[in-house]
Protein backbone atom coordinates (compact mmCIF):
# COMPACT_ATOMS: atom_id res chain seq x y z
CA UNK A 1 0.00 0.00 0.00
CA UNK A 2 1.66 3.39 -0.85
CA UNK A 3 1.98 6.13 1.62
CA UNK A 4 1.56 8.67 -0.88
CA UNK A 5 -1.42 11.60 -0.14
CA UNK A 6 -4.41 10.12 -2.09
CA UNK A 7 -6.13 13.81 -1.80
CA UNK A 8 -4.11 16.64 -3.27
CA UNK A 9 -6.02 19.93 -3.79
CA UNK A 10 -5.85 21.72 -6.80
CA UNK A 11 -5.21 25.23 -7.23
CA UNK A 12 -9.23 25.74 -7.22
CA UNK A 13 -9.50 24.22 -3.95
CA UNK A 14 -10.73 21.22 -5.50
CA UNK A 15 -9.90 17.41 -4.39
CA UNK A 16 -8.03 15.18 -6.45
CA UNK A 17 -8.42 11.90 -5.62
CA UNK A 18 -5.68 9.88 -6.43
CA UNK A 19 -7.33 5.79 -5.98
CA UNK A 20 -5.62 3.18 -7.80
CA UNK A 21 -7.88 1.09 -9.94
CA UNK A 22 -8.51 -1.69 -7.42
CA UNK A 23 -9.34 1.04 -4.94
CA UNK A 24 -11.98 2.14 -6.61
CA UNK A 25 -13.13 -1.57 -7.59
CA UNK A 26 -13.60 -1.93 -3.66
CA UNK A 27 -15.19 1.42 -3.07
CA UNK A 28 -17.70 0.88 -5.59
CA UNK A 29 -18.40 -2.55 -4.47
CA UNK A 30 -18.67 -2.39 -0.28
CA UNK A 31 -21.60 0.66 -0.43
CA UNK A 32 -23.51 -2.21 -2.57
CA UNK A 33 -22.60 -5.17 0.36
CA UNK A 34 -23.42 -2.29 2.98
CA UNK A 35 -26.96 -1.40 1.49
CA UNK A 36 -27.85 -5.33 1.59
CA UNK A 37 -26.90 -5.13 5.50
CA UNK A 38 -29.37 -2.44 6.17
CA UNK A 39 -31.87 -3.69 3.72
CA UNK A 40 -32.25 -7.01 5.22
CA UNK A 41 -32.27 -5.41 8.59
CA UNK A 42 -29.21 -7.53 9.36
CA UNK A 43 -27.91 -6.88 13.06
CA UNK A 44 -24.44 -4.96 12.12
CA UNK A 45 -26.78 -2.18 10.65
CA UNK A 46 -28.27 -2.04 13.91
CA UNK A 47 -24.67 0.39 14.80
CA UNK A 48 -25.61 3.15 12.00
CA UNK A 49 -28.61 3.60 14.04
CA UNK A 50 -27.32 4.63 17.80
CA UNK A 51 -29.74 4.76 20.91
CA UNK A 52 -30.29 8.51 22.15
CA UNK A 53 -32.24 7.54 25.08
CA UNK A 54 -31.00 4.32 26.41
CA UNK A 55 -33.13 4.58 29.84
CA UNK A 56 -36.17 6.02 28.37
CA UNK A 57 -37.80 3.54 25.95
CA UNK A 58 -40.84 6.00 24.76
CA UNK A 59 -38.39 8.62 24.37
CA UNK A 60 -36.01 6.35 22.45
CA UNK A 61 -39.20 5.29 20.03
CA UNK A 62 -40.14 8.50 19.54
CA UNK A 63 -36.50 9.41 18.50
CA UNK A 64 -36.71 6.58 15.83
CA UNK A 65 -39.84 7.23 14.63
CA UNK A 66 -38.88 11.14 13.68
CA UNK A 67 -35.38 10.46 12.93
CA UNK A 68 -34.51 7.24 11.58
CA UNK A 69 -35.74 7.90 8.10
CA UNK A 70 -33.54 11.15 8.17
CA UNK A 71 -30.16 9.00 9.87
CA UNK A 72 -30.75 6.49 6.84
CA UNK A 73 -30.85 8.73 4.17
CA UNK A 74 -28.12 10.92 5.26
CA UNK A 75 -25.94 7.14 5.36
CA UNK A 76 -27.52 5.92 1.78
CA UNK A 77 -26.49 9.78 0.17
CA UNK A 78 -22.89 9.06 1.27
CA UNK A 79 -22.65 5.86 0.16
CA UNK A 80 -24.41 7.42 -3.28
CA UNK A 81 -21.92 10.44 -3.54
CA UNK A 82 -18.83 7.86 -2.66
CA UNK A 83 -19.90 5.43 -5.99
CA UNK A 84 -21.21 8.04 -8.05
CA UNK A 85 -18.08 10.42 -8.06
CA UNK A 86 -15.68 7.36 -7.44
CA UNK A 87 -13.99 8.20 -11.13
CA UNK A 88 -13.90 11.65 -11.07
CA UNK A 89 -10.71 13.31 -11.32
CA UNK A 90 -11.86 15.98 -8.82
CA UNK A 91 -14.31 16.34 -6.58
CA UNK A 92 -15.61 19.36 -4.04
CA UNK A 93 -15.44 19.49 -0.36
CA UNK A 94 -19.21 18.59 -0.07
CA UNK A 95 -18.22 15.03 -2.30
CA UNK A 96 -15.43 14.27 -0.09
CA UNK A 97 -17.76 14.90 2.95
CA UNK A 98 -19.62 12.23 1.23
CA UNK A 99 -16.78 10.30 0.86
CA UNK A 100 -15.62 10.96 4.73
CA UNK A 101 -19.73 9.41 5.44
CA UNK A 102 -19.26 6.46 3.26
CA UNK A 103 -15.89 5.43 4.62
CA UNK A 104 -17.63 5.96 8.40
CA UNK A 105 -20.33 3.48 7.36
CA UNK A 106 -18.50 1.11 6.25
CA UNK A 107 -16.47 1.13 8.81
CA UNK A 108 -18.74 1.05 11.25
CA UNK A 109 -20.21 -2.15 9.47
CA UNK A 110 -17.36 -4.21 8.90
CA UNK A 111 -15.67 -3.04 12.56
CA UNK A 112 -18.98 -4.58 13.78
CA UNK A 113 -18.73 -7.76 12.18
CA UNK A 114 -15.00 -8.29 12.85
CA UNK A 115 -16.09 -7.34 16.45
CA UNK A 116 -13.12 -4.81 17.07
CA UNK A 117 -12.17 -3.74 20.34
CA UNK A 118 -9.34 -1.30 21.06
CA UNK A 119 -6.95 -3.70 21.45
CA UNK A 120 -7.60 -5.05 17.97
CA UNK A 121 -4.71 -4.33 15.70
CA UNK A 122 -3.93 -7.19 14.07
CA UNK A 123 -5.21 -10.86 12.89
CA UNK A 124 -3.54 -14.31 12.25
CA UNK A 125 -3.20 -14.79 8.31
CA UNK A 126 -4.60 -17.71 8.49
CA UNK A 127 -7.93 -16.35 10.27
CA UNK A 128 -11.10 -16.54 7.98
CA UNK A 129 -11.41 -12.84 8.75
CA UNK A 130 -8.09 -11.47 7.83
CA UNK A 131 -9.09 -10.42 4.45
CA UNK A 132 -11.94 -8.60 5.93
CA UNK A 133 -9.65 -7.02 8.44
CA UNK A 134 -7.26 -5.86 5.24
CA UNK A 135 -9.78 -4.11 4.13
CA UNK A 136 -11.01 -2.70 7.13
CA UNK A 137 -7.46 -1.83 7.78
CA UNK A 138 -7.57 0.05 4.11
CA UNK A 139 -10.53 2.15 5.08
CA UNK A 140 -9.32 3.16 7.78
CA UNK A 141 -6.27 4.72 6.39
CA UNK A 142 -8.56 6.09 3.79
CA UNK A 143 -10.73 7.63 6.27
CA UNK A 144 -7.45 9.55 8.11
CA UNK A 145 -6.55 10.57 4.51
CA UNK A 146 -9.70 12.17 3.92
CA UNK A 147 -9.87 13.81 7.68
CA UNK A 148 -6.49 15.24 7.09
CA UNK A 149 -7.27 16.72 4.19
CA UNK A 150 -10.56 18.18 5.59
CA UNK A 151 -9.46 19.04 8.83
CA UNK A 152 -6.49 21.44 6.73
CA UNK A 153 -9.35 23.81 5.46
CA UNK A 154 -11.15 23.96 9.04
CA UNK A 155 -9.75 27.24 11.07
CA UNK A 156 -7.59 26.09 13.69
CA UNK A 157 -9.14 28.72 16.20
CA UNK A 158 -12.53 27.00 15.75
CA UNK A 159 -15.82 29.15 15.31
CA UNK A 160 -17.42 29.13 18.37
CA UNK A 161 -18.36 31.90 20.28
CA UNK B 1 -24.13 16.76 1.96
CA UNK B 2 -27.52 17.52 3.22
CA UNK B 3 -27.39 19.69 6.37
CA UNK B 4 -29.75 18.08 9.07
CA UNK B 5 -31.70 21.68 9.73
CA UNK B 6 -33.45 21.32 6.58
CA UNK B 7 -35.26 18.06 7.33
CA UNK B 8 -35.51 17.75 10.78
CA UNK B 9 -38.10 19.06 13.06
CA UNK B 10 -38.34 19.57 16.41
CA UNK B 11 -40.11 16.59 17.91
CA UNK B 12 -43.17 17.53 19.93
CA UNK B 13 -43.01 15.52 23.57
CA UNK B 14 -45.44 14.94 25.91
CA UNK B 15 -44.42 15.59 29.26
CA UNK B 16 -44.81 12.37 31.93
CA UNK B 17 -48.28 12.91 34.25
CA UNK B 18 -46.83 12.68 37.70
CA UNK B 19 -44.18 10.38 38.39
CA UNK B 20 -40.60 11.55 37.86
CA UNK B 21 -39.38 14.82 38.25
CA UNK B 22 -38.53 16.42 35.22
CA UNK B 23 -38.29 20.02 35.60
CA UNK B 24 -38.02 21.73 32.18
CA UNK B 25 -34.79 24.11 33.64
CA UNK B 26 -32.83 21.32 34.38
CA UNK B 27 -30.30 21.31 30.78
CA UNK B 28 -29.71 18.26 28.98
CA UNK B 29 -26.60 16.79 28.21
CA UNK B 30 -25.22 15.33 25.00
CA UNK B 31 -22.83 12.99 25.86
CA UNK B 32 -20.75 10.74 23.57
CA UNK B 33 -19.35 7.54 24.50
CA UNK B 34 -16.12 6.13 23.74
CA UNK B 35 -16.49 3.14 20.88
CA UNK B 36 -13.60 1.02 19.95
CA UNK B 37 -14.17 1.36 16.11
CA UNK B 38 -14.03 5.78 15.33
CA UNK B 39 -11.01 6.80 14.95
CA UNK B 40 -9.50 9.27 17.26
CA UNK B 41 -8.60 11.55 14.40
CA UNK B 42 -12.07 10.79 13.19
CA UNK B 43 -14.18 11.81 16.09
CA UNK B 44 -11.72 15.32 16.67
CA UNK B 45 -12.69 16.40 13.56
CA UNK B 46 -16.46 15.47 13.58
CA UNK B 47 -16.27 17.81 16.98
CA UNK B 48 -14.28 20.89 15.57
CA UNK B 49 -17.08 20.11 12.17
CA UNK B 50 -20.32 19.87 14.33
CA UNK B 51 -19.85 22.38 16.96
CA UNK B 52 -16.50 24.94 16.15
CA UNK B 53 -14.33 24.29 18.73
CA UNK B 54 -10.79 24.89 18.04
CA UNK B 55 -8.45 21.85 17.47
CA UNK B 56 -7.29 21.82 21.15
CA UNK B 57 -10.66 21.56 22.67
CA UNK B 58 -11.70 19.12 20.09
CA UNK B 59 -8.56 16.91 20.69
CA UNK B 60 -9.41 17.46 24.69
CA UNK B 61 -12.43 16.05 24.24
CA UNK B 62 -11.97 13.30 22.20
CA UNK B 63 -9.11 12.04 24.72
CA UNK B 64 -11.91 12.14 27.42
CA UNK B 65 -14.24 9.83 25.52
CA UNK B 66 -11.34 7.77 25.27
CA UNK B 67 -9.46 7.51 28.69
CA UNK B 68 -12.49 8.58 30.88
CA UNK B 69 -15.05 6.51 28.25
CA UNK B 70 -17.57 9.42 27.97
CA UNK B 71 -17.45 13.09 27.41
CA UNK B 72 -19.91 15.98 27.95
CA UNK B 73 -19.96 17.68 24.64
CA UNK B 74 -22.69 20.12 24.53
CA UNK B 75 -25.94 20.83 26.65
CA UNK B 76 -28.72 22.88 26.62
CA UNK B 77 -32.69 22.37 25.77
CA UNK B 78 -34.10 19.39 24.75
CA UNK B 79 -34.53 20.13 21.53
CA UNK B 80 -31.20 21.17 20.93
CA UNK B 81 -29.59 18.84 22.41
CA UNK B 82 -31.52 16.24 20.46
CA UNK B 83 -30.31 17.82 17.15
CA UNK B 84 -26.99 17.71 18.44
CA UNK B 85 -27.31 13.78 19.10
CA UNK B 86 -29.10 13.53 15.74
CA UNK B 87 -25.78 15.01 13.70
CA UNK B 88 -23.16 13.00 15.85
CA UNK B 89 -25.30 9.97 15.23
CA UNK B 90 -25.27 10.99 11.36
CA UNK B 91 -21.66 10.95 11.87
CA UNK B 92 -21.64 7.38 13.39
CA UNK B 93 -20.76 8.74 16.82
CA UNK B 94 -22.08 6.88 19.49
CA UNK B 95 -24.34 10.02 21.51
CA UNK B 96 -26.74 9.52 24.06
CA UNK B 97 -28.42 12.55 26.10
CA UNK B 98 -29.84 12.87 29.57
CA UNK B 99 -31.27 15.42 31.60
CA UNK B 100 -28.47 17.11 33.87
CA UNK B 101 -29.19 16.18 37.82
Amino acid sequence: MSSRRRFARDRHGRIRPGLESPERDLLRMLPQQARELVDHDDPTSQRLFPVAYPDDAAAQSDYTQMMGGSLLEHHQHALDTLVSTIDEASIDADELNGWLGAVEVLRLLLGTQLDVGEDFTEIDPGDPRADQFTVYQYLSMLQNEIVDTLAAALPRGGTAT
Amino acid sequence: MTGPGTEVQPVEVDEPVGGEDVRPDRPWLVIVWNDPINLMSYVTFVFQKLFGFSRDKANKLMLDVHHKGRAVVSSGPRERAELDVFRLHEHGLWATMEQSS
